[in-house]
């Protein structure tokens, strides 16, 4: 019951993720970061199967990075995300990964964009943008409320009616997120949206 | 659900004296949710000569990229553009080239030939070139654009009464199937300009 959504707003793209790491029944933890943060001015968040997610968001982070060494300057918003479409179109007849990624970035005179990257290698550049269960919610949030050029505080209030509606209509629903934005100070993380604190350690009685 | 109608597509394509028109919905869907609103299924090959490709989106944009670099090499090697038959040939062989693992597309291509005759055709997902003299369509409302081209075309149509055609066999086919629709994207081509034009239908 992965839940991923993102938005562009002004002058800032920001993506917001669940952090469970879920096994069938169990829940193995709760503060599993899935939105990575690629380089200065992009964030990379990720939904599908655990493996998959990690081995893959972690490829492209270091390809990111060695473009940049090599070449001296970075990637684009929309390199990037014709590169991750070619790897996993690549890769979709040989060994698929079932990875969906809402891809964010800010670039210096083009400003925030977001694009949507299925796990069968579909790119769109869109304004909002959900994978998973939680899309049925958070789009039908985000179709209602959004509005181009939101402030960051209009945005927050929005993901926080998402969190709320997934949170009560979802089933098995996730109940931490994490959130984080790009505008061109750079990509952060901007807040956790906690219900449920892992402990910090248990004690042997 | 079959494959070719996981993200939902329209496209058709129609002759008229001298022009040529191509048209396709914006829908970008997984099965029963609606992504995108603004998705481009045609794409310019050259000045005259468009494609337009239905099916898989994955296997659209792939392919797309695919033939454009193709075009590409053609253009360097013969300091020309493709003919629009050529290009047909060219898209079919690559189609079956993956006979047994093919591209889940079908697509539509329409272009003016030499002396400015308009070209059309339609194939298959595996290369099975279909040429018409008026009409060619595809995508999962296909069944619902032959019935309405076949009652609203007529021969040898000027431009702007091909334009309103094509759009609305394109409004009245997409409005009757749910995976393809909000909206239409209309390029009429003829031997001096190119008018593209976005449709407003029922976006549902």
């Amino acid at each position: 019951m992965e839940c991923v959504f993102g938005m562009v707003g002004d002058g800032f793209a920001l993506v917001a993720a669940d952090t469970s790491a879920v096994h069938s029944i169990l829940v193995h933890k709760s503060n599993e970061d899935k939105v990575m943060i690629l380089d200065s001015h992009k964030l990379l968040g990720a939904s599908g199967e655990a493996g998959d997610r990690v081995q893959f968001t972690e490829y492209i982070q270091k390809n990111v990075h060695v473009y940049e060494f090599r070449n001296g300057i970075p990637l684009t918003t929309a390199a990037t995300a014709n590169f991750t479409r070619c790897e996993l179109a690549l890769a979709l007849r040989k060994n698929p990964y079932f990875v969906n990624i809402l891809l964010a970035g800010y670039d210096k005179n083009i400003g925030p964009s977001l694009y949507y990257i299925d796990y069968i290698a579909t790119l769109h550049k869109v304004d909002k943008g959900a994978f998973g269960y939680g899309s049925y919610f958070s789009l039908s949030m985000m179709d209602r409320h959004y509005k181009s050029g939101m402030s960051l505080e209009e945005a927050i209030d929005l993901v926080d009616k998402c969190i709320i509606e997934i949170r009560s209509r979802l089933v098995v629903a996730p109940p931490n997120f994490v959130i984080k934005i790009v505008d061109k100070d750079g990509a952060r993380e901007y807040a956790w949206r906690e219900s449920i604190k892992d402990a910090a350690g248990v004690s042997a009685a | 659900m079959s494959i070719f109608e996981y993200n939902g597509s329209a496209v058709v394509a129609m002759v008229g004296k001298n022009c040529f028109a191509i048209a396709s919905d914006r829908r970008l869907g997984v099965n029963l949710q609606t992504i995108a609103t603004d998705f481009q299924r045609i794409f310019k090959i050259h000045d005259k000569l468009y494609i337009g490709l239905s099916g898989l989106a994955t296997d659209v944009q792939t392919l797309y990229q695919r033939l454009i670099f193709r075009h590409k090499l053609y253009q360097l090697r013969e300091e020309r553009d493709m003919k629009p038959q050529t290009f047909a040939s060219l898209v079919s062989a690559i189609l079956y080239e993956k006979r047994f693992g093919p591209y889940f597309c079908q697509p539509v291509i329409a272009g003016l030939g030499d002396d400015d005759v308009p070209f059309i055709c339609t194939m298959d997902c595996i290369g099975a070139k279909e040429l018409a003299k008026d009409f060619v369509v595809s995508g999962t409302a296909s069944e619902s654009l032959y019935g309405a081209c076949e009652s609203m075309y007529k021969p040898n149509m000027e431009p702007e009464e091909l334009f309103e055609t094509i759009s609305q066999a394109l409004l009245s086919s997409v409005d009757r199937d749910c995976l393809s629709g909000w909206g239409g994207h209309v390029l009429l081509v003829t031997s001096t300009e190119v008018q593209e034009r976005t449709l407003k239908g029922r976006m549902d």
